[in-house]
C-alpha cells in the first residue's frame, strides 16, 4: 500500500514539486524566530526601503518594518490558521455527515437542511461577520473559518456513507451486532477517507485565502502579522510602493499552489482508479 | 482696485445697496490681497468632492463637515474670520465691543435679502440666536452661557449683552457657530420638522438648485446677492464619491476640482501635490483646529500615574509619526493648545524623543520589568478612522513595547468605539477634537472636572481632575483684560504640560487639493466652508 501509494503520488510531478515547496515553507515557518529574531513589528530601519537598496532584503514598509521578516513571521499565522480550522472543519463536517448518511430518514434531512442552511450564505460574506461580531483575534478567526468550511465536508462525508452503508461487510458487522460507534469509527470511516483527505488538503488551501483576505480587510488579529494584513496594509501606497504587497502576496500564491498541486497528488495516489480514467 | 470696482459697476448685476457693501468690500480686498495679480473671471461651475453625503442642509440644524461645506454657501453668519482668526464683516459691516467687554452691537448691512425675497432683518439674528440655535445648535449652550439678552433696537442694528466679560465670544460667529436663519420661515413650527427643511434659504451667495441623493448636490448663482459683482462662479457641484482611491483619481484626471479635510487620505497627498494641474492648501482649518492625542483613562493603574505618562510622551517619536505617518501633515504640538488656536503658548516644558528617559521614569515610579523586560501591560482601543490611525496604533504598540510597556491592540468598529471610550472602558486609545478658535469654546472641555460626564463623547473621559486648573480656566474665559487672560492661560498650559492628562501627538493638519485653475479657493479661517463668494475659475 505504502510503496503504491508513492509511486502513484510521484507519477504526478506537480505534486512532487508542490510537495518540496510546501515542506519548504513548513521549515521556514517553524523557524522563523531562528531567521529573524526581532518583532516583525519592529520599525527598526527607514520606511519605504526598496528591495536590494542596501537595506533589508525584501526592502521595508511604510513604518520602516522588514518586508522580509514580515513574509516569514506570516507564513506561521497563515500555515497555523489555515491547518487548525481545517481540522475544525473536519470534525464538525465528518461527523455530522457520517451521522446523516449513516442513520439517514429524518436525521439526514434535519442535518441536510441544516448544511444547506450555511450553504446558501456566501463563505466570505459570513465569516466577515462572524469575526466582526465577535472581534478580531486568532480564536475568533479559526472559529470563523472553521464554521463557513465544513459543510463541502459533510456533503462529501454523507455521499460516502451512504453509498457504503449497504455494502456486505456493513450489512455483516450490523449482523454480527456490532456497535453503531464502532461501525461508523471501525468499519465505514476508514474506506471513505481517501476523498475526505484530498478535499481537506483543498481546505487549507482555501483556509489560507480566507485568513488573507479577512487581514487585508482589517480583520485580522491585530497583534499578529499575516501575509493578507502586509497587502492590506500596503494596498495603499502600491504605486509608490510595489514591493510591500507584491512579496507577501507571492507568498500566497505559492503556498496555496502547493497545498492545491499536493492536494490533486493525494487524489491521484489516494483514487487510482479514477485518476487513471481522468488521465483518459 | 479701482479696475475692479468698475468691472463690477460694468456688470451691474440686480444691485441692491451698494453703498452698504463697504464693509464686504474691504474684507474681499483683504482676503485677495494683492498676491492675485490677475483679473477675475466671472462664470464656470465648480465641481468639489463631498463625502459622506451630508443628512440635510439645514445649517441651524446640523453642523456635520459635509453640511458646513455645502451649506455655508447658502447661509452667513454676521463674521466671517482670517486665517489668524481676526473677525472680518459678513452680515454685520461693523461691530463694537464696550470697553468692559459685555455689550457687543453688531450694525448689519443694509439691502440683504433671502432667497425667496423677504428682506434680512435684526430680528432674523435675534430669532437665530434665543429660539432657533438653543433648540438645534449642540454648541449653542457654551457659546451663548453668558448671554443675558439679545436685542434689535431697530432693523439693522443687533446688540447682544453678556452678564461676564466672555472675549471668546468673539469667535462664536462663524457661520456654523452661529448661522442666521430665516425667521419668517421658521417662526412657531417645529424647528427639525418644517416642510421648508429640504429646501434651504439663506442669505448667500449660492441658492439651493437640486440634489440627487448619492450623486450630485447643485448649488446656483444667486443673482440678488448682496455684495454687488459677487459671486463670480455660475455654479458649485458638489460630487459625492465615497470610495477614497475615486476620490484621488478624480483630482488627478481633473474631473472634479477640490478635496478638503480628510477626502484624501495622507498617503495619497504627496503623489497628488507632485502633479502640475494640483495644489495643496492646508490653511483654512484655523476654526477646526483639529489635535489629536493619546485619551488616557486615569482610572487604571499605572496610567494614573504623570511619569508613567510622561514615559510613554518621552518613548514615542512625534516627528516620526507626522512624517511616515501622516505624510508630514501636521505640527508638533507642544500643549493642549492648538498652536493657531488663540492664547497658545510655547513657554512649556518640551518633551523630545528620548525612550531612555523613559525607562528612567519608569524605574523611579518602582515598576520591575518583568521576565520579558515589561514594566507595564496597557490595553489600547484604535480609532477605527481609517488606514492612518490603523498604521498609529501599529506605530504606538511597536515603540512603546521598545521600551517595555506592552501594548495590546483592540480593533472594534466605530459604535463600539464611541461607547466604550464614552463609558470610560478603555486605558488607552487616540482621538482627536475640534478647538473653535478659542480655548474657552473648544479646548477646557477636555480637561476641567466638572465635564467627567459618564456616557459623554469628546467630555473628560480621561477622569483627570486638577482644582487650579479649573479655576484657571473658569476665569480666563470671562477675563477681559487681555494680559492677565494670557497669563493664566499660560499657567494652564504648563500645569497642564507636566501632569500629561492625555498624549498630544499632532497638530493635525487638512489638505485642501484644488485644481489650478480655481483661484481663492480658502480665504478664511473656516476654509473650504466659507462662501466661496469670491472664488472664480481660470478658463
Amino acid at each position: 500500500m505504502n510503496r503504491e501509494f508513492w509511486s502513484a503520488f510521484a507519477s504526478n510531478r506537480g505534486a512532487v514539486i508542490g510537495l518540496v515547496f510546501l515542506v519548504l515553507i513548513i521549515i521556514v515557518a517553524a523557524s522563523a524566530h531562528l531567521i529573524y529574531p526581532v518583532s516583525p513589528w519592529s520599525m527598526g530601519n527607514p520606511p519605504f526601503q526598496p528591495p536590494l537598496a542596501g537595506g533589508p532584503f525584501l526592502g521595508t514598509d511604510t513604518l520602516g518594518r522588514d518586508v522580509a521578516a514580515g513574509v516569514v513571521h506570516g507564513a506561521r499565522v497563515s500555515l497555523l490558521i489555515g491547518l487548525v480550522s481545517s481540522l475544525a472543519a473536519l470534525l464538525i463536517g465528518v461527523t455530522l455527515g457520517a451521522v446523516a448518511g449513516y442513520f439517514g430518514g429524518w436525521v439526514d434531512d434535519a442535518i441536510m437542511r441544516f448544511t444547506e442552511l450555511f450553504q446558501t450564505i456566501p463563505n466570505f460574506v459570513l465569516a466577515v461577520v462572524l469575526v466582526a461580531i465577535f472581534t478580531p483575534s486568532i480564536g475568533s478567526l479559526v472559529a470563523a473559518i472553521a464554521i463557513v468550511s465544513w459543510p463541502p465536508l459533510a456533503r462529501l462525508t454523507r455521499g460516502e456513507f451512504l453509498s457504503l452503508r449497504s455494502r456486505e461487510f456493513v450489512l455483516a458487522a450490523v449482523t454480527t451486532g456490532q456497535s453503531t460507534p464502532h461501525i461508523i469509527l471501525r468499519e465505514i470511516l476508514p474506506n471513505s477517507l481517501s476523498p475526505i483527505i484530498v478535499a481537506a488538503s483543498l481546505t487549507v488551501a482555501t483556509a489560507i485565502l480566507l485568513e488573507s483576505a479577512l487581514s487585508f480587510l482589517g480583520l485580522g488579529d491585530p497583534n499578529v502579522m499575516s501575509w493578507g494584513y502586509q497587502i492590506g496594509a500596503a494596498r495603499t501606497v502600491i504605486r509608490q510602493a510595489w514591493w510591500m504587497s507584491f512579496f507577501p502576496g507571492i507568498a500566497i500564491l505559492i503556498t496555496v499552489l502547493a497545498i492545491n498541486l499536493v492536494g490533486e497528488g493525494l487524489n491521484d495516489a489516494l483514487n487510482p482508479k479514477l485518476a487513471r480514467k481522468g488521465r483518459g | 482696485m479701482t479696475s475692479k470696482h468698475m468691472r463690477r459697476a460694468a456688470h451691474g448685476s440686480a444691485g441692491t445697496g451698494a453703498s452698504a457693501t463697504i464693509g464686504g468690500l474691504a474684507a474681499l480686498v483683504l482676503a485677495t490681497g494683492g498676491a492675485m495679480a490677475d483679473e477675475p473671471q466671472h462664470g464656470g461651475t465648480l465641481n468639489v468632492i463631498l463625502d459622506p453625503e451630508p443628512p440635510m442642509l439645514i445649517l441651524g440644524i446640523n453642523q456635520q463637515a459635509p453640511t458646513q461645506k455645502v451649506a455655508g454657501k447658502i447661509y452667513e453668519s454676521l463674521l466671517r474670520y482670517d486665517f489668524d482668526l481676526e473677525p472680518m464683516p459678513s452680515l454685520a459691516r461693523e461691530w463694537d465691543i464696550s470697553d468692559d467687554g459685555m455689550t457687543y452691537t453688531f450694525h448689519l448691512q443694509e439691502g440683504v435679502t433671502w432667497h425667496d425675497g423677504e428682506p434680512f432683518t435684526a430680528h432674523d439674528v435675534v430669532f437665530t440666536a434665543t429660539e432657533f440655535l438653543p433648540e438645534t445648535h449642540p454648541r449653542a449652550g457654551s457659546n451663548f452661557r453668558h448671554v443675558e439678552s439679545v436685542e434689535a433696537p431697530d432693523d439693522h442694528t443687533v446688540v447682544f449683552e453678556l452678564d461676564t466679560p466672555y472675549p471668546a465670544f468673539i469667535l462664536a460667529f462663524e457661520v456654523a457657530s452661529f448661522p442666521i436663519m430665516p425667521a419668517h420661515i421658521y417662526e412657531g413650527t417645529d424647528f427639525n420638522d418644517n416642510e421648508m427643511n429640504d429646501q434651504p434659504i439663506g442669505t448667500g451667495p449660492f441658492v439651493f438648485d437640486s440634489w440627487s441623493r448619492g450623486d450630485v448636490i447643485r448649488l446656483a448663482r444667486n443673482d440678488d446677492y448682496w455684495q454687488e459683482g459677487l459671486p463670480y462662479l455660475d455654479g458649485i457641484n458638489f460630487r459625492m464619491v465615497p470610495d477614497a482611491a475615486s476620490r484621488a483619481l478624480a483630482l488627478e484626471s481633473g474631473d472634479l476640482d477640490m478635496s478638503s479635510f480628510n477626502n484624501i487620505e495622507p498617503f495619497d497627498v504627496p503623489r497628488l501635490e507632485e502633479l502640475p494641474h494640483l495644489e495643496v492648501i492646508t490653511d483654512g482649518y484655523e476654526i477646526a483646529a483639529p489635535l489629536a492625542w493619546i485619551e488616557i483613562n486615569h482610572r487604571v493603574e499605572p496610567l494614573d500615574d504623570p511619569r508613567f505618562r510622561q514615559a510613554m510622551l518621552y518613548a514615542l517619536d512625534r516627528e516620526f509619526i507626522r512624517d511616515n505617518i501622516f505624510m508630514g501633515l501636521g505640527r508638533i504640538p507642544t500643549g493642549p493648545i492648538n498652536s493657531v488656536t488663540v492664547e497658545y503658548s510655547d513657554n512649556v516644558h518640551i518633551y523630545e524623543h528620548d525612550p531612555e528617559r523613559a525607562v528612567e521614569l519608569m524605574e523611579e515610579m518602582g515598576l520591575e520589568p518583568d521576565d520579558d523586560g515589561n514594566y507595564a501591560e496597557v490595553e489600547l482601543l484604535p480609532l477605527p478612522y481609517g488606514e492612518t490611525f490603523t498604521r498609529l496604533s501599529e506605530y504606538i504598540s511597536e515603540t512603546l513595547g521598545d521600551v517595555g510597556i506592552d501594548v495590546t491592540l483592540r480593533s472594534t468598529d466605530s459604535a463600539g468605539w464611541a461607547d466604550r471610550v464614552a463609558n470610560w472602558n478603555y486605558e488607552l486609545t487616540k482621538n482627536f477634537v475640534y478647538q473653535y478658535g478659542d480655548p474657552a469654546l473648544g479646548v477646557s472641555r477636555t480637561y476641567v472636572c466638572d465635564n467627567i460626564r459618564e456616557g459623554v463623547l469628546f467630555s473628560n473621559t480621561m477622569g483627570y481632575c486638577n482644582e487650579r486648573v479649573d479655576e484657571l480656566f473658569a476665569a480666563a474665559a470671562t477675563e477681559n483684560d487681555p494680559d492677565e487672560r494670557a497669563a493664566m492661560y499660560e499657567e494652564v498650559q504648563q500645569i497642564l504640560v507636566d501632569e500629561l492628562p492625555v498624549i498630544w501627538l499632532l497638530e493635525m493638519e487638512f489638505p485642501t487639493i484644488v485644481n489650478t485653475r480655481v483661484q481663492n479657493a480658502t480665504t478664511t479661517a473656516i476654509g473650504v466652508a466659507d462662501t466661496f463668494a469670491d472664488t472664480w475659475i481660470r478658463e
